[in-house]
């Protein structure tokens, strides 16, 4: 029998706009000991059908209109608040995606992690305190005993997230739900993690559910998965068969349109080349395979170029060289520190960087968070004041920051941001952010001419001109990205620093943006600068690689030598972190 | 994810447009506007027709509410409902000059020194600290006393260039320092205010997309960082119109504020209050109509807050 049954489980979110279906007929389950991962973007029901088992949703607005879930026996939907009391935390416990915000600030890590016990079982303080700082060892929590007093700011991301495990598994549950809780960790840390639910399950016989947007991650740690899209199952089964064997036209494309390492396309096929909605004439919806879906992959493989990188331009076509550039900041201290004389500490952001741009081609500069990859980048677009060093424009030493000759190269060097979201002036419809710029800049002699160049920017970023007057509230992330690249290329600039800029959001959106990004480098030879965590990503769109660390380049050079024959240690980490689907 | 925008018809709907709609839904904060306009056409357009507020009868003193006198009379044989409606022609400026005031250096000089950033930073905000470190009324008391000895001047000075109505002319200068004195210093938490929103706007991306741009100082700040500042200011500003007419209520209670004749709602309870336990309406009449002001104001801040709140419009 299984430990947990979920049959025709229905959540319907009723609000004032109407009804959403957020969880739509889902029935999967797990087995004793079993580690089963959701996948599903964002709004495809992945978390809302962990909430509702747990009877954590806020209802109203959400209700569930029918299903079961069944744990161990028992039906856990009807259950009264108090008995589902005593089963959450204590036969079920869950870990969140953001540790910092998940464990209290103000209470001493052992106590939260020791907490659980108390509330659950009659057990004194010394015995839960000392059962608590056990888990604490077992989870991999260095110096445990000398760390167990400290407060969760004192924890790195990852030994934070350790902590929730613990705390999540002090009490032996039988199954362990997690909520994308490798999300917010750099790699090499989520390759620990994943590594250690693994050890767990087997040592502790725990079943866990897995819930995250990450195929990679997924494979490396699910026996099986199950694909949610738009509330609905699209497919489930042992993780082998569904990666390399997948039915559904949905998760063929989600597979597909995922850059790895071993990507070869030159622009990425996306879920829509798969997929196709049908709607019936009564009104309900049916998914399809595209026809002609084999003719657009074969044409993708065709436009591969032999030589694998196109390493068409030569050397001299330098267009941006930044040598033993520094970026140093103070860190606390401000003004009353410095009057009571105290040296503030200084954090070196950016410490001695060399680095060379070449012309329509695209560098690749990874890192892990906090190693000053995005200080870096702004501070070649002298966006942040920098300490010492040069950074040559086609062989011209920028102007310093603030100063006026700095004016013309501004048109020249833009930069696309990790969140649309917040990159948009709210207040300002998509028409006056897309002229401000050139009547800044003098482009254009009239308000019509301007406006003509809008529209047209927007149909070349994949929009219709129809959107000019309308607030970027009104738009989903992937298009609000896009009117962001049509601001960036409003002023005809010929080098673009992308940060994060598609890190934030699904795959399916980021294979789309990333083939506009590709699409107009081709046309308009533009060079980026591309900035991300994430080494399949960025093998996808980089010629050559920078890897950064704390404030250094540790290695730099082509993407085939990078990916293939690491010399530095540090790489070869990094590489060996990234999850895999290798069956 | 969902595509919002295909559903909405060409034309985009501004944040400032949402929260009207949002605030159309919120039946205490309609109330609240429709009862501050009434109260505005009593006060400055009935009042008109009303008979004169200062108009001494003796022989008709504490008369009971009648035809002719609505509200009956109050020590002199004044009528009682015409000087409410002038008295709250008083109040109700008194709210509105001051927040305007106060909002126009407020607003300036908060995301001024917001934006300014650094030691400017520092230092426009210590001058904020010493000045708020002073009891507001002692400042406001002194403000005024020091305003009010130009008054007499300013008097004869207009009526002699411009010939005004001398009465009229002395009805201004004595309540206008009253006003100044209120908004000179209510500007202090509002620019805190200010400052704050504008430093948590000016790290926002689209403020740095701006200078990459290569956007000038002075078109970031009002282009982009002030009118994202300005929904959070309008709302604390509607809070704080109660709060001076509450003020202008104690001083004149304390005898500081409006003097005699001229009358306002806080001279009228404290004339009021004289006579409690006799002609109790003398208290309860202008109470009612400061208290209705007052209440209706903050329903309608409250529901301006929310609809003007970023978060709700974001779903």
């Amino acid at each position: 029998m299984s430990l947990l049954e979920l049959k025709n489980l229905k959540t319907y979110f009723h609000t004032r706009a109407g009804t959403t279906r957020a969880v739509d007929d889902v029935s999967f389950s797990i087995g004793q000991g079993e580690i089963v991962g959701v996948v599903g973007e964002s709004g495809s029901g992945k978390s809302v059908t962990c909430h509702t088992m747990l009877g954590l949703l806020p209802q109203p607005p959400a209700k569930v209109e029918g299903g079961s879930v069944v744990f161990d026996g028992e039906e856990l939907l009807h259950l009264a608040q108090p008995l589902l009391r005593a089963i959450r935390g204590k036969r079920i416990s869950m870990i969140f995606q953001d540790p910092m915000s998940c464990l209290n600030p103000y209470l001493r890590v052992l106590d939260q992690v020791a907490e659980p016990i108390l509330a659950h079982e009659n057990a004194s303080r010394e015995e839960a305190e000392e059962r608590a700082l056990a888990m604490m060892k077992k989870v991999g929590i260095r110096d445990a005993e000398q760390r167990a007093r400290s407060f969760p700011h004192e924890f790195s991301g990852g030994m934070r997230q350790r902590a929730m495990i613990a705390m999540a598994l002090v009490t032996n549950p039988d199954l362990l739900l997690a909520d994308e809780p490798t999300t917010a960790l750099d790699v090499t840390v989520q390759a620990r993690i994943l590594k250690l639910l693994r050890d767990l399950r087997e040592e502790l016989g725990i079943a866990v559910l897995f819930v995250t947007h990450d195929l990679g991650v997924v494979a490396d740690v699910a026996d099986r998965v199950v694909v949610m899209y738009q509330g609905k199952v699209v497919e489930q089964g042992a993780i082998r068969d569904v990666f390399s064997n997948p039915s559904h036209p949905y998760v063929k494309g989600l597979l597909a349109c995922r850059p790895t390492f071993d990507t070869k396309y030159r622009i990425l096929p996306t879920v829509e080349d798969f997929l196709e909605t049908k709607t019936e004439p009564d009104g309900t919806t049916r998914l399809e395979e595209r026809t002609g879906m084999k003719d657009r992959l074969a044409e993708l493989e065709k436009a591969i170029p032999e030589d694998g990188n196109g390493e068409g331009s030569s050397p001299s076509d330098l267009l941006l060289s930044v040598e033993d550039l520094r970026v140093h900041f103070n860190s606390g201290g401000g003004v009353l520190g410095g009057l009571l004389g105290s040296a503030p500490p200084t954090v070196k952001a950016v410490d001695g960087v060399d680095l060379t741009l070449l012309k329509g081609r695209t560098l690749g500069l990874v890192g892990e968070s906090g190693c000053g990859k995005t200080t870096l980048g702004r501070a070649i677009l002298r966006l942040v004041q920098t300490t010492s060093g040069s950074i040559r424009y086609e062989g011209e030493e920028l102007p310093a920051q603030g100063s006026p000759e700095l004016l013309p190269f501004r048109k020249r060097m833009q930069i696309i941001f990790q969140d649309p979201y917040a990159s948009l002036n709210p207040r300002l419809t998509i028409e006056q952010a897309l002229v401000e710029p050139m009547l800044v800049h003098g482009i254009g002699s009239s308000q019509s001419e301007r406006r003509e160049r809008v529209a047209s920017l927007l149909e070349e970023v994949g929009l219709s001109s129809d959107h000019l007057l309308r607030y970027p509230h009104e738009f989903s992330g992937g298009q609000r990205q896009r009117i962001c690249v049509a601001r960036a290329l409003a002023v005809e600039p010929d080098f673009i620093v992308c940060d994060e800029c598609v890190s934030a959001m699904d795959v399916s959106i980021q294979a789309q943006v990333l083939n506009l990004l590709r699409e107009l480098q081709d046309k308009r030879g533009l060079t980026y600068l591309f900035i991300s965590h994430d080494l399949s990503v960025v093998k996808f769109t980089s010629d050559e690689i920078a890897v950064m660390k704390e404030g250094r380049i540790e290695e730099f050079g082509p993407a085939g030598q990078i990916y293939g024959n690491p010399q530095s240690e540090y790489t070869r980490e990094l590489l060996e972190a990234v999850p895999r689907a290798e069956f | 994810m969902a595509e919002q925008a295909q559903a909405s018809p060409k034309h985009g709907s501004s944040l400032w447009r949402d929260a009207r709609l949002r605030m159309a839904r919120n039946k205490f904060a309609m109330a609240g506007f429709w009862v501050i306009l009434v109260m505005f056409f009593m006060c400055f357009v009935l009042a008109w027709f009303c008979p004169d507020p200062n108009k001494v009868d003796l022989a008709d003193k504490f008369a009971p509410p009648s035809g002719e006198h609505w509200f009956g009379t109050d020590k002199l044989g004044r009528d009682l409902f015409s000087r409410i409606l002038y008295g709250g022609q008083v109040s109700i400026l008194v709210g509105l000059v001051a927040t305007a005031v106060s909002v126009a250096i407020g607003i300036v000089y908060g995301a001024l020194s917001g934006f300014a950033g650094g030691k400017t930073d520092a230092v426009m905000m210590r001058i904020v600290d010493t000045l708020l470190a002073i009891p507001f009324l002692v400042l406001v008391i002194v403000l005024q006393a020091t305003l009010s000895d130009w008054s007499g001047d300013a008097t004869n000075w207009i009526v002699e260039n411009f010939h005004w109505n001398k009465e009229f002319t002395a009805r201004l200068t004595n309540v206008v320092p009253l006003f100044f004195a209120l908004g000179l210093l209510g500007w202090l938490t509002l620019s805190r205010i200010v400052r704050a929103q504008v430093m948590s706007i000016k790290e926002r991306e689209f403020v740095e997309a701006a200078t990459a741009l290569g956007y000038g100082k002075r078109r970031i700040l009002f282009r982009h960082v002030i009118p994202n500042v300005l929904g959070p200011t309008v709302v604390y500003s509607t809070l704080t119109v109660p709060g001076f007419i509450m003020y202008e209520a104690i001083l004149s209670f304390l005898g500081l504020g409006v003097e005699s004749p001229n009358s306002s709602w806080g001279v009228l309870i404290k004339e009021g209050a004289n006579f409690l336990e006799t002609e109790i309406q003398l208290l309860l009449l202008p109470g009612l109509f400061f208290s209705l002001t007052l209440f209706s104001l903050n329903f309608l801040g409250d529901g301006l807050r929310d609809a003007l709140d970023v978060k709700a419009a974001k779903d």
